[in-house]
């Protein structure tokens, strides 16, 4: 068995004391800013990134990995006792979830949503484990060609995947690439829009770029009050749920666990998109669709695992092919490069206790969450109470000084400043931040591809359809850029699902 | 460029008693007990109407003509900086590339745009944003000069007491507690060169 040589190794790696330590860390951050609406998991790990400067790789990624699988458990909780999502991935679990609340069944909904979660994120990984070493055996022939493809296609999928306009989106990616460019060219040793100073001359780092845009943005954009005040929740009884509950429920968590498996690889797919998929599909397939919205169990255990699914599945792109799928995998992204590490097909093969500690450490931390969110869950209901006024200095606090001591220079916190009005901005013009950090972190990727590539053509970009799986990638490129037209087409047409339209009118929170 | 977009509050079509009555102390009384009943299409349907109020149309010509603007002094720049041949490129080929797709983009947001209703109008909300970015850029101002602590007590101070509505009480007790906090984190325990008083 030797496939299953560094994956038992990657264990020991899990279980040395700072790995553990961090993967507690991590969880129990997300699970706050789950249980917190307000900032999401994008904006927390942007704001932590300074944290990860003086760890290993492998723990830096063990905690952020953390956050986010974590905050897809605590954004039920408000869901269910509030009614308010605290996750943009958990606002179909609203519908049912409240009523089941209502009716005193509460701590079934969260017991079903954690178990649920916690099959789902489980499934994930195993899925993780055997496919992700096959796609990156697959992509360790892709050439330069093949990358600049497969770039181009994961920024415009992001983009046109995303909630809001879709002009708007690409308008941000390709402001992201823009930036990317600044500083000096790698090929010709040139500045580029440095205009003289010569702290731009080596690029504008990911760092600051990411705080600001992710971190500050949000923050300055929630102090406009979007927030409906949370009440205080009645208390959670039993969150054990009965044999009947489950049994109810198991084929919606099976369902859930592929669906989200699935689409969370999708480039663009994700937790939020993945939950959706699973509520509609558990209405459509149940006998008594009219039971949902009324408190149905499948109605929560559906989506809840399927964005636990999806969390974890979108790291294989991530990490097999160098591609991050979306906006917080564009921050993994951004992490790992800072440590000195590129994610790509040689990552299984040249540092397995990396690869293999990220992915191991998800079982810890899918166990940690499930004892958090079951038998301790009244704690973080407690931690409702903490008023976003109080929170909204103190995370403006850590992101300026956390800003400093990247470098310890005030021109990152300056940076910071300017990107969070950028960040700021763009959201209350309807561009989604999320594109623009993603073609960021891929940007000189992108361009040093491109031109490797036209280099071996000789400068003839039609070399890129005789390569059969650039070309592939580029002709499903040209679909995703046609299918907005398409689809507006037939959209005139037809009705759409309501369930589904009214969902999607929720933007995406970073 | 952006700053001055920012300046000048666009005023679409809509109407602004909505934006006032959810001003105050930001808290909205949750609604009665007779909304819960609602469906989950009537829930979204709700959610919508509580969102802020959309921006009109200037708006979107706007932010359009700020997309243009970055677009063509790229591309400006780019050209500039050479462009060379597709197997010989010099520095400004890729910037050139990106900033004619962002050109295009602009001028067909500009136009196919006009419609949508993605952008929110700057409201007497909008205040606080800006009060919070005037404290932010005081506090990276005086930083340097007078050490974190002041300016953050400050800070903290405007954004619970006036932005967020909290009593004098707390803001002053929880102030001094995160001020206190922050140097035992980064300047006692991480030995941070964060400028400081103490």
């Amino acid at each position: 068995m030797d496939f299953l040589n560094p994956v038992i190794n990657g264990f020991a790696v899990v279980l040395e004391p700072m790995n553990l330590l961090y993967c507690l860390i991590g969880v129990v951050i997300g699970m706050l800013i789950g249980v917190l609406p307000g900032l999401g998991p994008a904006a927390t790990i942007a704001i932590l990134l300074p944290l990860t400067y003086n760890v290993e790789p492998v723990t830096a990624i063990i905690m952020l990995a953390g956050i986010f699988y974590g905050a897809q458990y605590g954004g039920t909780i408000t869901s269910v006792l509030l009614r308010l999502p605290g996750e943009a991935s958990s606002v179909v679990t609203v519908f049912d979830g409240y009523q089941m609340a209502k009716q005193g069944r509460a701590g079934t909904a969260l017991g079903l949503a954690s178990i649920g979660s916690f099959i789902g994120g489980t499934a994930s990984i195993i899925g993780l484990t055997f496919l992700a070493p096959i796609v990156a055996s697959f992509a360790l022939d892709f050439g330069p060609a093949e990358y600049t493809a497969l770039a181009l296609l994961g920024i415009l999928l992001v983009a046109t995947i995303s909630s809001g306009s879709k002009t708007k989106a690409l308008i941000a990616a390709a402001l992201g690439l823009l930036l990317a460019t600044v500083g000096r060219d790698i090929f010709t040793g040139e500045n580029r829009f440095t205009f003289g100073s010569l702290e731009l001359a080596d690029g504008i780092d990911f760092v600051p770029i990411a705080m600001g845009i992710f971190g500050l943005g949000e923050i300055m954009y929630n102090l406009e009050e979007r927030h409906r005040a949370a009440k205080a929740p009645s208390a959670v009884a039993n969150v054990w749920p009965s044999r009947g509950d489950l049994k109810q429920a198991s084929g919606a968590i099976g369902r859930g666990s592929v669906l989200g498996f699935f689409l969370g690889i999708l480039p663009g797919g994700g937790a939020t998109i993945a939950s959706m998929a699973s509520y509609a599909m558990e209405k459509k397939r149940a006998k008594q669709p009219e039971r949902f919205g009324k408190g149905a169990p499948e109605g929560v255990a559906g989506p809840e695992t399927a964005n636990n699914a999806a969390a974890t599945s979108s790291f294989i792109p991530l990490l097999t092919l160098g591609i991050p799928a979306n906006a917080t995998m564009a921050l993994m992204f951004g992490a790992l490069l800072i440590q000195g590490v590129t994610p790509g097909p040689q990552l299984v093969e040249q540092d397995p206790g990396l690869f293999w500690g990220v992915v191991n450490s998800m079982y810890i931390g899918n166990i940690l969450l499930l004892i958090m969110s079951l038998p301790l869950v009244g704690i973080f209901v407690k931690i409702l109470r903490v008023r976003a006024a109080i929170l909204a200095p103190i995370t403006a606090l850590i992101t300026l000084l956390g800003a400093y001591t990247i470098n310890n220079s005030m021109f990152d916190v300056t940076l910071v400043v300017v990107f969070g009005i950028v960040g700021y901005l763009m959201k209350k013009f309807g561009f989604e931040p999320g594109p623009l950090v993603l073609a960021f972190v891929l940007g000189s990727l992108l361009e040093s591809s491109l031109r490797r590539a036209l280099l071996v053509f000789g400068g003839d970009p039609l070399g890129f359809f005789g390569r059969p799986i650039s070309a592939t990638l580029l002709i499903v490129f040209v679909l995703v850029a046609a299918l907005p037209g398409i689809r507006s087409a037939l959209a005139k047409r037809k009705a759409t699902v309501p369930a589904r339209t009214a969902a999607t009118e929720i933007k995406e929170k970073v | 460029m952006i700053p001055v977009q920012a300046a000048t509050p666009v005023s679409g079509g809509g109407d602004s008693s909505n934006a006032a009555s959810s001003a105050g102390n930001g808290t909205h009384d949750l609604p009665g007990t007779d909304v819960d009943d609602l469906t989950p299409e009537q829930l979204a349907a709700q959610w919508e109407e509580e969102k802020p109020p959309a921006a009109g149309a200037l708006a979107n010509v706007g932010s359009s003509l700020v997309v243009i603007g970055v677009g063509v002094g790229a591309v400006v720049l780019s050209i500039a900086m050479g462009l060379g041949t597709p197997s010989a490129p010099q520095p400004g080929l890729w910037p050139f590339m990106i900033s004619c797709v962002m050109v295009a983009l602009g001028l067909f947001q500009l136009i196919m745009g006009r419609h949508n209703r993605d952008a929110e109008k700057f409201t007497r909300m909008s205040t606080a944003p800006l009060t919070g970015l005037v404290t932010l850029a005081a506090m990276v101002a005086l930083m340097p000069l007078s050490g974190f602590e002041v300016p953050a007590l400050v800070l903290c101070i405007i954004w619970m007491r006036f932005l967020g509505g909290e009593t004098w009480r707390s803001t002053l007790v929880v102030s001094a507690v995160v001020v206190a906090a922050f140097y035992g984190i980064f300047v006692t325990a991480l030995n941070t060169s964060i400028p400081h008083l103490f």
